[in-house]
């Protein structure tokens, strides 16, 4: 059947909805909005849980909702609902409306949905594609089994998890696409302990768009570098506190640029006036060894994306290049209310947020020096081999836990400590960071803030801070 | 559809699947928020949002799950299917079973729900609130997290022997954190949040004069000289640390083997023997007060520290089964049930013998660092190790004077910091976690300046 044929009165997933969403718009435009943008969605999720040697969760869920936003001027109203059907979407919009207090007709237009942009289309075949719980469950207990390696291994657990989103995008300036996003993570994690010592040691991985990359998964390699993290930091003292240079291990280190930087380069936080660098575009904000990218088109990546949830493909951003602010991120409201050009970085957990500008794939760019050269250069500091989460408070304060350091003696790595948290503001620290080696990696993770959590890359070769303040005992 | 009809349609779709056994929890909400940016409206949001977790036990006993946010009766039967395949995968060592408390009365106090006040009186509530906050102090110069909302939902639970528990209720909460900028200085931020039934019951004026007090308060800052120093927690800052090494009292933790406490702990000396603490998720103070849990069990006072020994777990209905004993209402409905705490009530116990001090923040004039707010709680703490390195806002007192501390961390370890409590300041103070005193607590690591 033709889609044009279909006069459905409720979002149905796999059909054509153009007329039902044209005529959503017309109603809304019609009551006076100047923007109105509805994201669709239908998820399809599962989670496995191994603890042991044993599967002791398996969490299937499903739903639907939809998120419709209605923009004034520069304000905006968002009404979430699960109520797909089109009374239920034309109500929600006439409460965006209400809260708004639009009372005035319209002179927006609506020329009615472009033609739809299906990303879908290759990927319909995934849910089929990816593996069954009973085939993630077995490599789990594989996995779990891998961490047993001694009896200091007092526990031992495997996660996976997969997400599949279908969703649609459709707004009053012709915007009509639609998506199928996947995304997978596994993690492994283990507690070491003996008589008074304990640590511990875990990592995540994860994929988007990559049916089969849990099955390609190196589990044994994954175990290894878990028990050895464990191991390495059971025994640790705790670091002393104070003022040193460090080095930053790539992959996960990333996230010091994340947490310290990429955030004030949302629009977002121009928007709440709260980032240091506001005013600084094609300024120096960082050392000239510094070039900064984020990006939503890196092949598998876990922040990448075919097209952003409000409906744009995602660009290459180069945020800082040699140290000068080139470019922040923006979605649709950060253009409408700080002039920055939209770079396909609208995103959201899921409907029941209204998209923000956020980071995708954020990395620091390698540069020419190898890992044994930033160690080399230091006397007394530290290395970050492995870091834990961290947070950037409304002034730009940030803070790192660092889940495995060695302390760095007259260019040399010597014994693990632990305890170890690195504290510091993006402005003061940027210009810190005097050297970066030339093996970047990219890390999965997961990024809480104003739109929820949702999937980001952060990567960087090693790299060396001049000077940070180091929390410990 | 309604609860009632909820439980009728998955008792219906259950035969029709020929699933004996199930059990459900339910919530539904109608959300409204609001956001402003100097006087101007900037997001305002609704949201109506409905959640159904359903589980199945098979044939062999094992239990499968499924959650959705479809409750058509399409929906519905598929989500137990969904739930009759994940059984085949439920946990073969460790059973799940109805709780034996899920027909027990509830105390449900009483109702305190509102109407909505709308989306146009909270904004109107909120411009004023910024708009006040702004003049309070000349270097605030903006209000850039804010947001009032109102929320209205209802909770269930029913399983398939007849127990059948709905709650309803409404909550309101407003935040407040304000920036004050200074020339030459760096900013400063601090705020306050305040919870209500309804927004008419929100403290509108406190909430504006603790946010400007406390950001004012930081803007003569300095930096602290790494060491270790005498510290006072604010109530706060201590129920924050409390919670964040909340699975010494939790047995699924313990179970687990991610708690410092094992199933031996019970009567460990923690603490001096000044200190009491209960999980008391039906105080009066508690607006976020459910009176049953995800398993249907009444929630009650339950002590956990009683002069400073263990003298309670937590439970869900598994772990009391393992644990000998009963569940305690801090479950949370899940393929593996969770267990949490509710609302952390810390207590001075009538044995004061053990406290070498009695200091008290308002009148103490030596040196101490008084912490006020503890940050980056997922980042900073190894609740599996007991060990903490956390940010802060606070200030240092020396000579009868404060002054902001303007970067600092304080770290240690949770078993010290309970055995190295010097006092417990007699008068608590609620909060939005809980209820708590002052406490103090001698030589923890403060990291500043080297």
């Amino acid at each position: 059947m033709l889609s044009s044929q279909i006069k459905s009165n409720e979002i149905v997933f796999g059909c054509c909805n153009k007329d039902l969403l044209e005529e959503i718009i017309f109603y809304g435009i019609g009551l006076g909005a100047d923007f109105v943008e509805i994201f669709i969605e239908n998820t399809d999720n599962s989670s496995v849980l191994a603890e042991e040697d044993f599967i002791t969760s398996v969490s299937p869920s499903f739903g639907r909702g939809a998120g419709i936003r209605i923009f004034k001027g520069k304000k905006d109203g968002f009404v979430s609902t699960n109520d797909l059907t089109k009374h239920g979407l034309m109500r929600s919009v006439s409460q965006a409306i209400e809260m708004l207090d639009i009372t005035n007709n319209n002179r927006e237009v609506f020329n009615g949905l472009n033609k739809h942009r299906d990303y879908s289309l290759s990927k319909k075949k995934w849910i089929n594609e990816v593996p069954s719980i009973h085939e993630i469950s077995e490599k789990l207990l594989v996995s779990t089994k891998s961490l047993k390696k001694n009896n200091k291994i007092i526990t031992r657990k495997g996660s996976y998890s997969r997400n599949l989103q279908e969703v649609i995008i459709a707004s009053s300036d012709g915007t009509y696409v639609s998506d199928i996003r996947l995304h997978q993570t596994v993690g492994l994690n283990v507690i070491a302990s003996d008589a008074q010592y304990r640590s511990s040691g875990s990592r995540r991985f994860g994929s988007s768009g990559m049916p089969n990359e849990f099955r390609l998964w190196d589990h044994e390699k994954a175990a290894n570098d878990v028990f050895e993290t464990s191991m390495n930091m059971l025994y640790a003292d705790y670091v002393d506190a104070g003022q040193m240079p460090v080095v930053l291990a790539n992959k996960f280190g990333g996230v010091i640029f994340h947490e310290a930087c990429g955030h004030l380069l949302e629009t977002t936080q121009i928007e709440r006036g709260t980032t240091p660098f506001e005013n600084k575009l094609n300024e120096k904000i960082a050392h000239e060894s510094v070039t900064a990218i984020d990006e939503g088109i890196s092949e598998g990546s876990f922040g990448s994306l075919s097209v952003d949830d409000e409906g744009m493909e995602p660009e290459k951003s180069v945020l800082i290049k040699d140290g000068i602010l080139k470019k922040f991120i923006s979605d649709r409201a950060g253009e409408l209310r700080t002039g920055h050009k939209r770079t396909g970085s609208g995103r959201r957990q899921n409907y029941s947020f209204a998209a923000a500008s956020r980071m995708r794939n954020t990395y620091i760019a390698k540069g020419e020096h190898s890992k044994e050269d930033l160690i080399n250069s230091i006397s007394d500091g530290l290395y970050c081999k492995s870091m834990g989460g961290g947070s950037v408070g409304a002034t730009g304060q940030f803070n790192f836990a660092v889940e495995e350091g060695y302390l760095i003696k007259n260019g040399k790595l010597t014994s693990p400590v632990k305890g170890a948290t690195l504290i510091g503001d993006a402005k003061e620290v940027m210009p810190k960071i005097s050297m970066c080696g030339n093996d970047l990696e990219l890390a999965p993770g997961f990024c809480g803030s104003i739109s929820g959590s949702v999937n980001v890359t952060v990567g960087q070769p090693h790299i060396k801070v001049d000077s940070i303040t180091v929390g410990g005992r | 559809m309604n609860s009632r009809e909820i439980t009728t349609q998955i008792s219906k779709a259950a035969d029709f699947l020929n699933l004996k056994k199930w059990d459900y929890g339910a919530s539904f909400s109608n959300d409204y928020s609001v956001q402003v940016d100097k006087g101007e409206a900037k997001q305002l949001k609704a949201s109506q949002k409905q959640i159904l977790t359903i589980r199945v036990w098979n044939q062999s006993n094992l239990v499968g799950i499924t959650t959705t946010s479809d409750i058509s009766e399409s929906g519905i039967k598929k989500a137990l299917r969904q739930a009759n395949i994940a059984s085949d995968f439920g946990n073969k060592n460790e059973t799940t079973e109805f709780s034996p408390l899920a027909k027990d009365p509830i105390e449900v106090k009483e109702v305190k729900k509102r109407n909505p006040v709308g989306i146009k009186k909270l904004l109107t509530l909120l411009r004023g609130a910024e708009v006040k906050l702004l003049e309070s102090h000349e270097s605030i110069k903006s209000v850039p997290y804010n947001g009032l909302s109102e929320s209205f939902f209802e909770r269930v639970y029913a399983n398939s022997e007849g127990a059948f528990r709905s709650y309803s209720k409404s909550q309101a909460a407003l935040y407040l954190y304000a920036r004050a900028e200074e020339k030459n200085k760096k900013p400063r931020s601090s705020g306050s949040v305040k919870l209500g039934y309804g927004a008419d019951d929100i403290d509108i004026e406190s909430c504006i004069e603790e946010a400007s007090n406390k950001t004012i308060s930081h803007l003569n800052y300095s930096s602290i000289k790494t060491n270790k120093y005498l510290i006072c927690f604010s109530p706060e800052s201590f129920l924050t640390i409390i919670n964040a090494f909340s699975s010494m009292f939790n047995a699924r933790s313990i179970i687990d083997g991610v708690s410092l406490s094992n199933k031996n702990s019970i009567g460990e000396k923690l603490s001096t023997e000044a200190l009491n603490i209960y999980d008391d998720g039906l105080h009066e103070k508690n607006i976020s007060s459910t009176p049953f849990d995800g398993e249907g069990t009444p929630t009650k006072r339950l002590c956990l520290i009683n002069k400073g020994r263990i003298e309670n777990f937590i439970h869900s209905e598994s772990t009391a089964r393992i644990f000998k004993t009963t569940p305690t209402g801090h479950a949370g409905l899940g393929s593996k049930v969770s267990v949490s705490p509710d609302w952390i009530v810390v207590e001075k116990s009538e044995e004061n013998i053990e406290l070498k001090t009695s200091l008290d923040h308002s009148t103490y004039e030596g040196e101490f660092v008084y912490i006020e707010e503890l940050n980056a709680i997922h980042a900073g703490v190894r609740a599996s190790q007991g060990s903490f390195s956390l940010p802060f806002d606070g200030w240092l007192y020396k000579n009868g004077k404060k002054i902001s501390i303007e970067s600092a961390t304080v770290a240690g370890d949770i078993k010290y910091l309970l055995k190295n409590i010097v006092n417990i300041e007699s008068s608590q103070e609620v909060t939005t976690s809980g209820i708590s005193p002052h406490i103090w607590v001698d030589e923890l690591s403060i990291t500043g300046d080297a």
